[in-house]
Protein backbone atom coordinates (compact mmCIF):
# COMPACT_ATOMS: atom_id res chain seq x y z
CA UNK A 1 0.00 0.00 0.00
CA UNK A 2 1.24 3.52 -1.13
CA UNK A 3 3.23 5.17 2.36
CA UNK A 4 2.52 8.81 0.64
CA UNK A 5 0.49 9.40 -2.27
CA UNK A 6 1.66 13.18 -4.02
CA UNK A 7 -1.05 14.45 -6.02
CA UNK A 8 -0.10 17.52 -8.19
CA UNK A 9 1.72 18.88 -5.54
CA UNK A 10 2.43 23.21 -5.54
CA UNK A 11 4.10 24.73 -3.10
CA UNK A 12 6.02 28.71 -2.88
CA UNK A 13 7.47 31.03 -0.65
CA UNK A 14 5.22 34.76 -1.17
CA UNK A 15 5.41 35.71 -4.55
CA UNK A 16 7.34 32.54 -6.12
CA UNK A 17 6.30 29.35 -6.55
CA UNK A 18 8.93 26.34 -5.48
CA UNK A 19 7.65 23.04 -6.44
CA UNK A 20 5.19 22.89 -9.44
CA UNK A 21 2.81 20.07 -10.08
CA UNK A 22 4.75 16.85 -7.94
CA UNK A 23 2.60 13.71 -8.48
CA UNK A 24 4.12 10.81 -7.16
CA UNK A 25 3.70 7.64 -4.96
CA UNK A 26 6.00 6.16 -2.32
CA UNK A 27 5.55 2.62 -1.25
CA UNK A 28 6.43 1.60 2.03
CA UNK A 29 10.22 0.29 1.69
CA UNK A 30 11.16 2.52 -1.07
CA UNK A 31 14.55 4.46 -0.93
CA UNK A 32 13.71 7.42 -2.96
CA UNK A 33 16.62 10.15 -4.28
CA UNK A 34 15.63 13.45 -4.56
CA UNK A 35 17.89 15.16 -6.81
CA UNK A 36 18.34 18.23 -9.04
CA UNK A 37 20.17 21.36 -9.06
CA UNK A 38 20.72 24.07 -6.26
CA UNK A 39 17.04 25.95 -5.89
CA UNK A 40 14.93 23.08 -7.90
CA UNK A 41 12.69 22.93 -5.08
CA UNK A 42 14.25 19.61 -3.27
CA UNK A 43 14.06 20.72 0.16
CA UNK A 44 11.26 22.73 -0.17
CA UNK A 45 9.19 19.51 -1.34
CA UNK A 46 10.79 17.51 1.56
CA UNK A 47 9.49 20.72 4.03
CA UNK A 48 5.24 20.08 2.72
CA UNK A 49 6.06 16.38 3.19
CA UNK A 50 7.22 16.57 6.63
CA UNK A 51 4.33 19.01 7.39
CA UNK A 52 6.52 22.39 8.33
CA UNK A 53 4.99 24.30 4.74
CA UNK A 54 1.76 24.27 3.44
CA UNK A 55 0.95 23.43 -0.09
CA UNK A 56 -0.65 26.26 -2.49
CA UNK A 57 -2.49 23.33 -4.17
CA UNK A 58 -2.81 19.61 -4.85
CA UNK A 59 -2.70 17.07 -1.89
CA UNK A 60 0.13 15.09 -0.07
CA UNK A 61 -2.00 11.63 1.78
CA UNK A 62 -0.64 9.63 4.35
CA UNK A 63 -1.71 5.96 4.07
CA UNK A 64 -0.26 2.44 5.40
CA UNK A 65 -1.08 3.84 8.78
CA UNK A 66 1.46 6.59 8.75
CA UNK A 67 0.48 9.77 10.99
CA UNK A 68 2.02 13.23 10.42
CA UNK A 69 3.84 13.04 13.71
CA UNK A 70 5.86 9.66 12.79
CA UNK A 71 8.43 11.08 10.16
CA UNK A 72 11.29 10.97 11.12
CA UNK A 73 12.52 14.21 9.68
CA UNK A 74 16.18 14.93 9.90
CA UNK A 75 16.49 18.92 8.66
CA UNK A 76 19.74 20.56 7.23
CA UNK A 77 21.62 21.58 10.29
CA UNK A 78 21.61 25.27 11.41
CA UNK A 79 25.03 26.95 13.08
CA UNK A 80 23.22 27.57 16.36
CA UNK A 81 23.49 23.39 16.75
CA UNK A 82 26.46 23.04 16.52
CA UNK A 83 27.68 24.61 19.68
CA UNK A 84 24.38 23.31 21.51
CA UNK A 85 25.19 22.41 24.91
CA UNK A 86 23.37 19.17 24.82
CA UNK A 87 24.04 15.98 26.24
CA UNK A 88 23.84 12.59 22.90
CA UNK A 89 20.98 10.81 24.90
CA UNK A 90 19.14 14.42 25.49
CA UNK A 91 19.25 15.10 21.61
CA UNK A 92 17.81 11.23 20.90
CA UNK A 93 15.19 11.41 23.32
CA UNK A 94 13.80 14.58 22.03
CA UNK A 95 12.53 12.36 18.81
CA UNK A 96 10.49 10.28 21.54
CA UNK A 97 7.86 13.68 22.38
CA UNK A 98 4.92 13.06 20.13
CA UNK A 99 2.55 15.48 19.26
CA UNK A 100 1.05 17.64 22.49
CA UNK A 101 -1.76 15.14 23.91
CA UNK A 102 1.17 12.54 24.87
CA UNK A 103 2.31 12.61 28.14
CA UNK A 104 4.65 15.56 29.28
CA UNK A 105 8.09 13.04 30.22
CA UNK A 106 9.75 10.15 28.80
CA UNK A 107 8.87 6.46 29.99
CA UNK A 108 11.04 3.46 30.65
CA UNK A 109 9.70 2.26 27.01
CA UNK A 110 11.37 5.47 25.44
CA UNK A 111 14.53 5.53 27.34
CA UNK A 112 14.94 1.92 26.31
CA UNK A 113 13.62 2.67 22.55
CA UNK A 114 16.55 5.79 22.00
CA UNK A 115 19.26 3.24 24.00
CA UNK A 116 18.46 0.80 21.31
CA UNK A 117 18.78 3.29 18.05
CA UNK A 118 22.09 4.48 19.84
CA UNK A 119 23.34 0.97 20.04
CA UNK A 120 21.92 0.46 16.13
CA UNK A 121 23.92 3.11 14.69
CA UNK A 122 27.19 2.23 16.84
CA UNK A 123 26.59 5.73 19.03
CA UNK A 124 25.59 4.35 22.04
CA UNK A 125 29.67 5.29 23.62
CA UNK A 126 28.57 8.61 23.18
CA UNK A 127 25.46 8.61 25.17
CA UNK A 128 26.88 11.31 27.57
CA UNK A 129 29.18 13.10 25.47
CA UNK A 130 27.85 16.69 24.53
CA UNK A 131 26.40 16.89 20.72
CA UNK A 132 27.92 19.98 20.24
CA UNK A 133 31.88 18.69 20.47
CA UNK A 134 31.43 15.48 18.40
CA UNK A 135 32.28 15.13 14.85
CA UNK A 136 30.06 15.85 11.90
CA UNK A 137 29.40 12.48 11.29
CA UNK A 138 28.50 11.85 14.44
CA UNK A 139 26.21 14.26 14.78
CA UNK A 140 23.90 13.40 11.48
CA UNK A 141 24.56 9.65 13.01
CA UNK A 142 22.86 11.10 16.51
CA UNK A 143 20.33 13.14 14.76
CA UNK A 144 19.06 9.81 12.56
CA UNK A 145 19.26 8.05 15.85
CA UNK A 146 16.75 11.43 16.56
CA UNK A 147 14.52 10.58 13.97
CA UNK A 148 14.67 6.96 14.07
CA UNK A 149 12.86 7.22 17.85
CA UNK A 150 9.87 9.32 16.09
CA UNK A 151 9.30 6.56 13.20
CA UNK A 152 9.19 3.20 12.33
CA UNK A 153 8.28 3.69 8.51
CA UNK A 154 9.45 7.07 6.98
CA UNK A 155 12.55 8.99 7.07
CA UNK A 156 13.01 12.61 5.66
CA UNK A 157 16.81 13.18 4.86
CA UNK A 158 17.31 16.98 3.52
CA UNK A 159 21.38 16.70 2.33
CA UNK A 160 22.34 14.81 5.08
CA UNK A 161 25.88 14.37 3.62
CA UNK A 162 26.53 18.32 3.85
CA UNK A 163 30.06 18.70 5.23
CA UNK A 164 30.82 15.03 6.00
CA UNK A 165 34.50 13.84 5.26
CA UNK A 166 34.35 10.87 2.82
CA UNK A 167 34.83 7.98 5.02
CA UNK A 168 31.78 9.77 7.23
CA UNK A 169 29.73 9.92 4.15
CA UNK A 170 30.36 6.20 3.33
CA UNK A 171 29.10 5.28 6.72
CA UNK A 172 26.67 6.92 6.60
CA UNK A 173 24.96 5.84 3.41
CA UNK A 174 26.02 2.12 4.60
CA UNK A 175 23.74 3.33 7.56
CA UNK A 176 20.48 4.22 5.56
CA UNK A 177 21.43 1.46 3.38
CA UNK A 178 20.62 -1.01 6.43
CA UNK A 179 17.79 0.83 7.82
CA UNK A 180 16.10 0.75 4.51
CA UNK A 181 16.58 -2.77 3.64
CA UNK A 182 16.79 -4.91 6.95
CA UNK A 183 14.13 -2.69 9.03
CA UNK A 184 12.30 -1.56 5.93
CA UNK A 185 12.09 1.93 6.87
CA UNK A 186 10.84 3.96 3.29
CA UNK A 187 13.65 6.82 2.49
CA UNK A 188 13.18 9.99 1.54
CA UNK A 189 16.77 11.82 0.41
CA UNK A 190 17.56 14.88 -0.66
CA UNK A 191 20.79 14.93 -2.34
CA UNK A 192 23.40 17.16 -3.82
CA UNK A 193 25.50 13.88 -4.48
CA UNK A 194 23.57 12.52 -7.23
CA UNK A 195 26.11 8.96 -7.83
CA UNK A 196 26.26 8.33 -3.95
CA UNK A 197 22.88 8.45 -3.50
CA UNK A 198 21.35 6.69 -6.82
CA UNK A 199 23.78 3.71 -5.23
CA UNK A 200 21.03 2.25 -2.80
CA UNK A 201 18.21 4.49 -4.00
CA UNK A 202 15.55 1.92 -5.66
CA UNK A 203 13.40 5.51 -6.81
CA UNK A 204 14.98 8.71 -8.21
CA UNK A 205 12.62 11.75 -8.10
CA UNK A 206 14.07 14.65 -10.25
CA UNK A 207 13.14 18.08 -9.73
CA UNK A 208 13.68 21.49 -11.78
CA UNK A 209 10.71 23.34 -10.01
CA UNK A 210 8.13 21.11 -11.79
CA UNK A 211 8.84 17.07 -10.90
CA UNK A 212 11.65 16.54 -14.56
CA UNK A 213 11.19 12.43 -13.48
CA UNK A 214 9.93 10.01 -10.88
CA UNK A 215 10.77 6.27 -11.19
CA UNK A 216 13.07 3.74 -11.02
CA UNK A 217 17.14 3.97 -10.90
CA UNK A 218 17.65 2.35 -14.16
CA UNK A 219 14.33 4.05 -16.18
CA UNK A 220 16.75 7.55 -14.63
CA UNK A 221 20.34 6.29 -16.24
CA UNK A 222 18.17 5.60 -19.32
CA UNK A 223 16.55 9.16 -19.57
CA UNK A 224 18.90 12.48 -20.09
CA UNK A 225 17.89 13.70 -17.04
CA UNK A 226 20.75 11.71 -15.45
CA UNK A 227 23.15 12.73 -17.88
CA UNK A 228 22.15 17.15 -17.37
CA UNK A 229 22.87 16.35 -13.40
CA UNK A 230 25.98 13.63 -13.62
CA UNK A 231 27.53 14.90 -16.63
CA UNK A 232 27.09 11.79 -18.60
CA UNK A 233 29.44 10.25 -15.44
CA UNK A 234 27.80 6.76 -14.21
CA UNK A 235 29.64 4.63 -15.89
CA UNK A 236 30.86 3.23 -12.47
CA UNK A 237 26.91 1.73 -11.80
CA UNK B 1 29.61 39.78 59.85
CA UNK B 2 27.12 37.48 60.58
CA UNK B 3 24.97 38.76 62.77
CA UNK B 4 24.63 42.56 60.31
CA UNK B 5 23.32 39.75 58.04
CA UNK B 6 20.73 38.46 60.50
CA UNK B 7 20.06 42.20 61.44
CA UNK B 8 19.47 43.05 57.67
CA UNK B 9 17.04 40.17 56.76
CA UNK B 10 14.86 40.98 60.02
CA UNK B 11 13.74 43.77 58.26
CA UNK B 12 10.59 42.94 56.50
CA UNK B 13 11.03 44.76 53.66
CA UNK B 14 14.97 43.16 53.20
CA UNK B 15 12.91 39.68 53.03
CA UNK B 16 10.13 40.43 50.81
CA UNK B 17 12.94 41.50 48.43
CA UNK B 18 15.06 38.21 49.02
CA UNK B 19 11.64 36.40 48.33
CA UNK B 20 11.13 38.01 45.39
CA UNK B 21 14.44 38.54 44.32
CA UNK B 22 15.07 34.46 44.76
CA UNK B 23 11.77 33.54 42.21
CA UNK B 24 12.56 35.85 40.01
CA UNK B 25 15.83 34.70 39.50
CA UNK B 26 15.00 31.39 39.24
CA UNK B 27 12.34 31.74 36.79
CA UNK B 28 15.18 34.43 34.76
CA UNK B 29 17.56 31.83 34.90
CA UNK B 30 15.41 28.78 33.50
CA UNK B 31 13.73 30.85 30.55
CA UNK B 32 17.39 32.35 30.13
CA UNK B 33 18.84 28.84 28.90
CA UNK B 34 16.04 28.76 26.36
CA UNK B 35 15.91 31.93 24.90
CA UNK B 36 20.08 32.68 24.79
CA UNK B 37 20.12 29.36 22.74
CA UNK B 38 17.43 30.25 20.43
CA UNK B 39 19.34 33.74 19.52
CA UNK B 40 16.53 35.90 21.44
CA UNK B 41 18.69 37.13 24.23
CA UNK B 42 18.05 40.71 23.56
CA UNK B 43 13.85 40.06 24.07
CA UNK B 44 14.83 41.22 27.65
CA UNK B 45 15.71 43.56 27.15
CA UNK B 46 13.10 44.93 24.76
CA UNK B 47 10.34 43.89 26.86
CA UNK B 48 11.65 45.62 30.17
CA UNK B 49 11.52 48.92 28.25
CA UNK B 50 8.06 48.46 27.52
CA UNK B 51 7.49 47.51 31.29
CA UNK B 52 8.80 50.98 31.79
CA UNK B 53 6.52 53.01 29.73
CA UNK B 54 3.72 50.55 31.14
CA UNK B 55 4.53 51.23 34.44
CA UNK B 56 4.69 55.50 33.47
CA UNK B 57 1.61 55.02 32.25
CA UNK B 58 0.35 52.99 34.97
CA UNK B 59 1.77 55.72 37.55
CA UNK B 60 -0.10 58.84 35.34
CA UNK B 61 -3.57 57.06 35.38
CA UNK B 62 -3.18 56.04 39.11
CA UNK B 63 -3.64 52.42 38.13
CA UNK B 64 -1.32 49.26 39.79
CA UNK B 65 1.65 49.08 37.78
CA UNK B 66 1.41 45.21 37.04
CA UNK B 67 -2.32 45.33 36.40
CA UNK B 68 -1.22 47.55 33.44
CA UNK B 69 2.03 46.22 32.75
CA UNK B 70 1.66 42.27 32.35
CA UNK B 71 -0.49 42.88 29.44
CA UNK B 72 0.84 45.24 27.60
CA UNK B 73 4.52 43.70 28.30
CA UNK B 74 2.76 40.26 26.79
CA UNK B 75 1.38 41.43 24.07
CA UNK B 76 4.95 43.55 23.13
CA UNK B 77 6.11 40.07 23.90
CA UNK B 78 4.14 38.09 21.39
CA UNK B 79 4.41 41.09 19.03
CA UNK B 80 8.20 40.72 19.14
CA UNK B 81 8.06 36.98 18.33
CA UNK B 82 6.06 37.59 15.34
CA UNK B 83 8.28 40.01 13.66
CA UNK B 84 11.16 37.77 14.47
CA UNK B 85 9.23 35.14 12.05
CA UNK B 86 8.58 38.21 9.54
CA UNK B 87 11.34 38.20 6.94
CA UNK B 88 10.52 41.67 6.63
CA UNK B 89 12.31 43.46 9.76
CA UNK B 90 15.17 40.91 11.10
CA UNK B 91 14.82 40.30 15.05
CA UNK B 92 16.90 42.38 16.35
CA UNK B 93 16.20 45.54 14.73
CA UNK B 94 12.41 44.88 15.82
CA UNK B 95 13.81 44.59 19.45
CA UNK B 96 15.64 47.95 18.90
CA UNK B 97 12.90 49.30 17.40
CA UNK B 98 10.11 48.44 20.15
CA UNK B 99 12.21 48.84 23.04
CA UNK B 100 13.38 52.93 22.16
CA UNK B 101 9.65 53.77 21.26
CA UNK B 102 8.55 52.19 24.21
CA UNK B 103 11.20 53.92 26.14
CA UNK B 104 10.48 57.44 24.68
CA UNK B 105 6.97 56.82 25.11
CA UNK B 106 7.46 56.44 28.89
CA UNK B 107 9.35 59.30 29.50
CA UNK B 108 7.15 61.27 27.67
CA UNK B 109 4.05 60.22 29.84
CA UNK B 110 6.88 60.89 32.84
CA UNK B 111 7.35 64.59 32.28
CA UNK B 112 3.73 65.24 31.26
CA UNK B 113 2.95 64.11 35.12
CA UNK B 114 4.77 66.45 37.04
CA UNK B 115 6.99 65.20 40.15
CA UNK B 116 7.53 61.59 38.87
CA UNK B 117 11.01 62.19 38.43
CA UNK B 118 11.64 59.98 41.55
CA UNK B 119 10.12 57.07 40.16
CA UNK B 120 11.50 56.55 37.09
CA UNK B 121 15.00 56.85 38.85
CA UNK B 122 13.85 53.94 41.03
CA UNK B 123 12.08 52.21 37.90
CA UNK B 124 15.72 53.04 36.09
CA UNK B 125 17.88 51.67 38.51
CA UNK B 126 15.27 49.44 40.70
CA UNK B 127 14.76 49.69 44.60
CA UNK B 128 14.26 47.34 47.18
CA UNK B 129 12.21 49.11 49.12
CA UNK B 130 9.74 49.20 45.85
CA UNK B 131 8.53 45.44 46.95
CA UNK B 132 5.53 46.00 48.56
CA UNK B 133 3.36 43.40 50.35
CA UNK B 134 0.67 42.95 47.52
CA UNK B 135 3.58 42.87 45.04
CA UNK B 136 5.19 40.12 46.90
CA UNK B 137 2.24 38.27 46.99
CA UNK B 138 1.99 38.38 43.03
CA UNK B 139 4.81 37.96 42.58
CA UNK B 140 5.01 34.98 44.44
CA UNK B 141 1.90 33.70 42.80
CA UNK B 142 3.01 34.30 39.00
CA UNK B 143 6.90 33.06 39.71
CA UNK B 144 5.53 29.38 40.98
CA UNK B 145 3.55 29.73 38.03
CA UNK B 146 6.12 30.04 35.67
CA UNK B 147 8.38 27.51 37.68
CA UNK B 148 5.41 25.16 37.43
CA UNK B 149 4.92 25.67 33.80
CA UNK B 150 8.68 25.33 33.00
CA UNK B 151 8.70 22.13 34.81
CA UNK B 152 5.69 20.59 33.30
CA UNK B 153 6.94 21.12 29.61
CA UNK B 154 10.62 21.03 29.92
CA UNK B 155 10.79 18.22 27.57
CA UNK B 156 9.21 20.03 24.80
CA UNK B 157 10.72 23.38 25.55
CA UNK B 158 14.33 21.65 24.90
CA UNK B 159 12.77 20.18 21.87
CA UNK B 160 11.58 23.38 20.15
CA UNK B 161 14.43 24.92 21.74
CA UNK B 162 16.72 22.34 20.30
CA UNK B 163 15.55 21.92 16.57
CA UNK B 164 12.32 23.79 16.13
CA UNK B 165 11.52 22.11 12.06
CA UNK B 166 12.54 19.10 13.83
CA UNK B 167 9.76 19.26 16.79
CA UNK B 168 7.13 20.37 14.50
CA UNK B 169 7.88 17.52 12.05
CA UNK B 170 6.87 15.24 15.03
CA UNK B 171 3.69 16.72 15.84
CA UNK B 172 4.90 19.59 18.46
CA UNK B 173 2.81 22.57 18.38
CA UNK B 174 6.34 24.89 18.20
CA UNK B 175 4.45 28.28 17.92
CA UNK B 176 2.71 26.90 21.20
CA UNK B 177 5.83 26.75 23.03
CA UNK B 178 7.38 29.77 21.89
CA UNK B 179 4.39 31.74 22.90
CA UNK B 180 4.67 30.32 25.96
CA UNK B 181 8.27 30.60 26.69
CA UNK B 182 7.65 34.74 25.13
CA UNK B 183 4.28 34.58 27.88
CA UNK B 184 6.17 32.87 30.84
CA UNK B 185 9.58 35.96 29.87
CA UNK B 186 7.32 38.86 29.86
CA UNK B 187 5.77 38.05 33.31
CA UNK B 188 8.57 37.43 35.26
CA UNK B 189 10.11 40.73 33.61
CA UNK B 190 7.16 42.69 35.12
CA UNK B 191 7.34 40.68 38.18
CA UNK B 192 11.29 41.89 38.81
CA UNK B 193 11.35 45.33 36.91
CA UNK B 194 10.54 47.15 40.19
CA UNK B 195 13.38 45.62 41.95
CA UNK B 196 15.95 45.57 39.72
CA UNK B 197 15.22 48.49 37.43
CA UNK B 198 14.48 48.49 33.64
CA UNK B 199 18.06 48.67 32.72
CA UNK B 200 19.05 45.58 34.44
CA UNK B 201 16.36 42.87 34.39
CA UNK B 202 17.36 41.60 31.25
CA UNK B 203 21.09 40.56 32.36
CA UNK B 204 19.18 38.44 34.78
CA UNK B 205 17.62 36.53 31.77
CA UNK B 206 21.12 36.74 29.93
CA UNK B 207 23.95 35.96 32.81
CA UNK B 208 23.10 32.80 34.23
CA UNK B 209 22.71 30.90 30.74
CA UNK B 210 26.08 32.07 29.35
CA UNK B 211 27.73 31.12 32.20
CA UNK B 212 26.52 27.96 33.22
CA UNK B 213 27.61 27.47 29.35
CA UNK B 214 31.60 28.22 29.95
CA UNK B 215 31.69 25.00 32.09
CA UNK B 216 28.32 22.36 31.69
CA UNK B 217 28.05 20.50 28.60
CA UNK B 218 24.39 19.15 28.86
CA UNK B 219 21.25 21.16 28.48
CA UNK B 220 19.43 19.77 32.19
CA UNK B 221 23.36 20.76 33.73
CA UNK B 222 22.72 24.26 31.93
CA UNK B 223 19.47 24.93 33.64
CA UNK B 224 20.13 23.29 36.97
CA UNK B 225 23.36 25.34 36.87
CA UNK B 226 22.01 28.86 35.86
CA UNK B 227 19.07 28.37 37.97
CA UNK B 228 21.85 27.95 41.14
CA UNK B 229 23.94 30.49 39.98
CA UNK B 230 20.88 32.80 39.07
CA UNK B 231 19.73 32.20 43.07
CA UNK B 232 23.50 32.41 44.77
CA UNK B 233 24.33 35.90 42.62
CA UNK B 234 20.71 37.07 44.04
CA UNK B 235 21.38 36.73 47.34
CA UNK B 236 24.85 38.19 46.86
CA UNK B 237 24.04 40.99 45.29
CA UNK B 238 21.34 41.91 48.04
CA UNK B 239 23.46 41.22 50.74
CA UNK B 240 26.45 43.75 48.90
CA UNK B 241 23.47 46.30 48.21
CA UNK B 242 22.57 46.71 51.35
CA UNK B 243 26.10 46.44 53.36
CA UNK B 244 27.62 49.11 50.64
CA UNK B 245 24.53 51.15 50.19
CA UNK B 246 24.40 50.85 46.24
CA UNK B 247 21.30 50.00 44.12
CA UNK B 248 20.39 46.24 44.03
CA UNK B 249 20.02 45.72 40.28
CA UNK B 250 23.49 47.02 39.84
CA UNK B 251 24.95 45.01 42.95
CA UNK B 252 23.15 41.90 41.39
CA UNK B 253 24.23 42.26 38.05
CA UNK B 254 27.92 43.51 39.25
CA UNK B 255 28.02 39.53 40.89
CA UNK B 256 26.78 37.87 38.12
CA UNK B 257 29.20 39.19 35.86
CA UNK B 258 32.24 38.30 38.46
CA UNK B 259 30.60 34.91 38.18
CA UNK B 260 30.90 34.76 34.43
CA UNK B 261 34.29 35.50 34.49
CA UNK B 262 35.54 33.08 36.74
CA UNK B 263 33.63 29.85 35.43
CA UNK B 264 34.89 31.57 31.75
CA UNK B 265 38.38 30.99 33.87
CA UNK B 266 37.73 27.98 34.39
CA UNK B 267 36.64 26.86 31.28
CA UNK B 268 39.68 28.22 29.89
CA UNK B 269 41.82 26.21 31.99
CA UNK B 270 39.92 22.82 31.50
CA UNK B 271 40.83 23.71 27.39
CA UNK B 272 44.88 24.17 28.22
Amino acid sequence: MALLTLNDVCMGYEHMLAVEHVTAVIDAGDYVAIVGENGSGKSTLIKGIAGLMGLRSGSIKLGDGLKQGEIGYLPQQTRAQRDFPASVMEVVLSGCLKGSGSSLFFSKQDKQRAQHEMQRLGILPLKNHCYGELSGGQQQRVLLARALCATEKLLLLDEPMTGLDPAATAELYDQIRMLNRERKVAVLMVSHDVGGALRDATKVLCMHQTMAFFGTVQDFYSSHYSDELTGGDHHHV
Amino acid sequence: MFDTLIELFSYPFMQRALIVGILVSLSAALLGVSLVLKRYSLIGDGLSHVGFAAMCIALALNLAPMIVSIPLVVVAAFLLLRLNDSSHIKGDAAIALISSTALALGVIVASLRQGMNVDVSSYMFGSLLAVDTNDMYMSVALSLLVLALFVVFYHRIFAVTFDEQFAKATGTNVNLYNMLIALLTAITIVIGMRMMGTLLISSLIIFPALTAMRVLRSFKGVVLCAAALSMFCMIAGLVCSSLMSIPAGASVVMVNAIMFGLFSLISMIRKA
